[in-house]
């Protein structure tokens, strides 16, 4: 599951920079699943919802290290495609069909994504799950935030801050994080 | 990526397999209790049918509306066409009204590509003449996907299409479509209601294919409106040669789905009630013709951009490579 963050620009040559290795996304994730635990003191209602595409992986590896640490929760995904605010601008293609079988009224969503950028896409991630109930709260968890931010919107649990510039590319998988 | 839907054979295989992944996506958008997305905000859809319709007509503009896009409806019988308007100066003031998608119903085979031609709009062909009708055929292999949980594709699945295939759009196009995807597709009808060209397997023998083995029975709509000669001896015998039957159905192997476009003629081609066919998807149809027009609705808005632009986009999905200054 490789995601590339914002395109190559044809810059093949240019150099990769390994700033995670599998180690350190495996670490952090146990780390961000029990601030999770933590922060909600206990797992009642809360909920996994990742992100399509690259934050499905991420919500998966979250829900079975909770599991492991604690018990067994709710994990779902969603797609917010159809929410975006760049429809027409550019190709906006759906990844996957949203897959949340659980009830989210009243629930503490934790909405997952692999990388923190604009806050486009949670702001449409945040569309989208409105449409799914009200939640009680809904807690938002990153693997690597970049910066950039254009929107007012603020991760509760990082993985890693990553100071990149605008146009280089982020891509995270279990097997690491790269800046190319 | 073009920018119209007209024919099957113009949109492709990729492009079939494309409406009917996004049409999952829809499907899931139809299943909620608020079955609206705001996908096509802004957009305006402007229905032309220059033929009756309901369920295309109410189809394609249900699936605008939940993908939050405005609709108009052009009433041909209550247009400026009453007053001499040519066809090309009707479509040509709707356009410059705003207007970024057509869907056009002409009975003149051809007529989506004229629009296609005058405007810059995106044109659907929801009918034209005997020649095409692609959102029949894109919710037909839809339906059969989801039916038979053929999401792969349909090579070897056997598929009769039974009736009047001379003056049938439907047949045209879904043959395409099934054919597209790798099913065999064979045509039943008397020699007198098969076009004067046939590039399929064609027979008379209903009876031999049911008793062959059929996956998919779909039963093509007996044109009455259409008909200008006598072409059958009369509909009596068109339903026992080429009607579905008790006794017929009572032939199928359970795992045998029959379709139908609809509007049935009751007691001529299906003469079973379609509440006792276990086999038949026909409702299914209807329902799943929604969410495939949405989808064929989003494929072409969401790639045609009106005009104006020009936004600098800080992207987090992977974007197509785009330079940065």
């Amino acid at each position: 599951m490789k995601r590339v963050q914002r395109g190559s620009h044809g810059k093949d040559n240019m150099s990769e920079k390994r700033v995670l290795e599998p180690d350190d996304v495996r670490r952090a994730v146990t780390r961000m699943a029990h601030e999770i635990i933590e922060r909600n003191q206990g797992l009642d209602g809360v909920v996994l919802i990742g992100v399509q595409s690259g934050g499905v992986w991420l919500a998966s590896a979250l829900g079975a290290e909770i599991a492991r640490i604690d018990s067994a929760i709710p994990v779902g995904s969603i797609d917010a495609s159809l929410y975006r605010d760049d429809i027409g601008l550019r190709p906006v293609h759906p990844a996957a069909v949203s897959d949340i079988d659980f009830d989210v009224d009243g629930a503490t969503i934790v909405l997952i994504d692999d990388v923190l950028f604009t806050g486009r896409t949670v702001r449409a991630a945040l569309d989208a799950l409105g449409e799914y109930g009200r939640p009680k709260a809904v807690q938002l968890a990153v693997l690597v935030d970049r910066g950039h931010r254009e929107l007012p919107i603020r991760p509760d649990f990082i993985g890693k801050n990553l100071p990149t510039s605008g146009d280089e590319s982020v891509s995270v998988t279990a097997d690491g994080v790269v800046i190319s | 990526m073009s920018r119209s839907l007209l024919s099957i054979e113009e949109l492709g295989v990729d492009g079939v397999q494309r409406v009917l992944e996004l049409a999952d996506t829809m499907a899931e958008v139809n299943r909620r209790p608020n079955p609206k997305v705001p996908a096509l905000r802004g957009r305006t859809v402007c229905n032309v049918f220059f033929e009756d319709s309901t369920r295309t007509r109410l189809s394609f503009e249900t699936a605008a509306k939940r993908l939050s896009a405005d609709t108009m409806t052009f009433a041909v019988s209550q247009s400026s066409l009453n007053k001499g308007e040519s066809f090309r100066d009707s479509i040509e003031t709707i356009a410059a009204m705003g207007v970024d998608a057509f869907v056009i119903r002409h009975a003149s085979a051809g007529a989506p590509w004229l629009v296609e031609d005058w405007t810059t709009a995106s044109v659907v062909n929801a009918g034209d003449g005997w020649h095409a009708h692609p959102t029949q055929a894109l919710l037909d292999v839809y339906t059969v996907r989801v039916a038979l949980n053929r999401t792969a594709g349909f090579d070897g699945l056997r598929v009769a299409v039974v009736g009047d295939i001379k003056h049938s759009r439907v047949a045209r196009s879904t043959t395409t479509a099934f054919k597209a995807l790798g099913a065999d597709v064979i045509w039943v009808a008397p020699t007198t209601l098969l076009p004067p060209v046939v590039g399929e397997t064609a027979t008379d023998r209903l009876d031999d294919v049911i008793g062959d083995g059929v996956d998919v029975l779909y039963m093509l709509r007996m044109q009455n409106e259409r008909m200008t000669e006598a072409l059958v001896p009369n509909l009596r015998e068109y339903t026992a040669r080429f009607g579905l039957t008790p006794k017929r159905a009572a032939c199928l192997a359970p795992s045998t789905i029959v379709m139908h476009p609809g509007p049935v003629n009751r007691g001529v081609e299906i003469a079973i009630d379609l509440g006792e066919l276990p086999g038949s998807v026909v409702k299914q149809q209807v329902t799943n013709g929604i969410s495939v027009r949405m989808a064929v609705l989003y494929d072409l808005l969401s790639a045609n951009p009106n005009s104006t632009s020009d936004i600098e986009i800080n992207d987090d999905v992977a974007a197509a490579p785009k330079e940065h200054p």
